[in-house]
């Protein structure tokens, strides 16, 4: 069985991955509604993911893809409880804009 | 080219333009939808790296469960109006700088690492598919296995405890 990576390359993973992950940090920068900063988070670690993937082709071995199975797992916990609070923000306030959340800065 | 790489560069250049356009797309709904197009483009970069079961589980957790949770809480908010807001222009440039900055120095550091990047070995034994996953996943792994779902138990009665109407006691 030949290796993907032959005709793809590990670096070609690399550079996909790290511009996937500064897009995610640009999307927590750039808005200010707290889903769309969700949804970077979401990009940011869906990055991760796939070049754990990439590597553990690259080293024939299965522990990679075991950790991302981890992390889907406390994505999908972050999500749950990320999005309630979300909610409970936005019945108390009625925003979900995250420059207006300021009433802790005294 | 091989029809592989080619396969690579379409579903990168699919990737990172629906990413993209989720943050770009000032509708939440129009986001949600681009980001589940993302998320199939990654899945499929999974298929490409021929890790199926990842790939299945991965459309259904991300492209189905945490998509429509989040479908539904833009949906109650009912944000469609209000997402008119103001940045102040000093807010995006030194969010597009530092985007900018942030691609530069990691792919700056990525080249000039120079990583040693080996023969790609394929030693033929079988690595990825659901049976020796699972052998691991409850051989080696089996105390996070473990921790996986009380993580995912609490999370789950978090969510419920936070999102109940509390009840007014004067």
């Amino acid at each position: 069985m030949n290796n993907i990576l032959n005709q793809i390359g590990i670096e070609n993973y690399i550079f996909l991955c790290v511009i996937l992950f500064c897009i995610g940090v640009f999307g927590v920068l750039y808005r200010r509604n707290a889903i769309i900063v969700f949804m970077s988070i979401e990009i940011m670690l869906n990055a991760v993911n796939l070049l754990f993937v990439a590597f553990s082709t690259y080293h024939q071995d299965a522990q990679g893809q075991i950790f991302v199975f981890f992390s889907m797992a406390v994505a999908a916990a972050e999500v749950a409880v990320g999005l309630a609070i979300l909610v409970s923000i936005f019945k108390n306030m009625n925003t979900i804009d995250v420059g207006k959340l300021k009433n802790l800065k005294g | 080219m091989s029809i592989i790489l080619i396969l690579f560069c379409v579903l990168s250049f699919i990737t990172l333009a629906t990413a993209f356009l989720t943050i770009y797309s000032r509708n939440p709904i129009h986001s949600a939808i681009y980001l589940v197009i993302c998320f199939f483009s990654i899945a499929g970069h999974y298929l490409l790296l021929n890790a199926q079961f990842l790939a299945i589980v991965h459309v259904i957790v991300y492209s189905g469960a945490i998509m429509i949770l989040m479908l539904f809480t833009i949906m109650l908010m009912n944000l469609n109006n209000r997402n008119d807001v103001h940045k102040p222009r000093i807010t995006r440039l030194g969010a597009i700088v530092l985007f900018i900055l942030m691609c530069v120095v990691l792919i700056g550091i990525f080249i000039n690492s120079k990583p040693i990047v080996g023969e790609y070995i394929s030693t033929g034994e079988d690595y990825q598919s659901i049976k020796v996953l699972g052998k691991i996943l409850l051989n080696e792994y089996m105390v996070p296995f473990e921790f996986a779902s009380i993580l995912l138990l609490v999370a789950m009665i978090g969510a419920v405890l936070l999102s109940k109407k509390e009840k007014i006691t004067k």
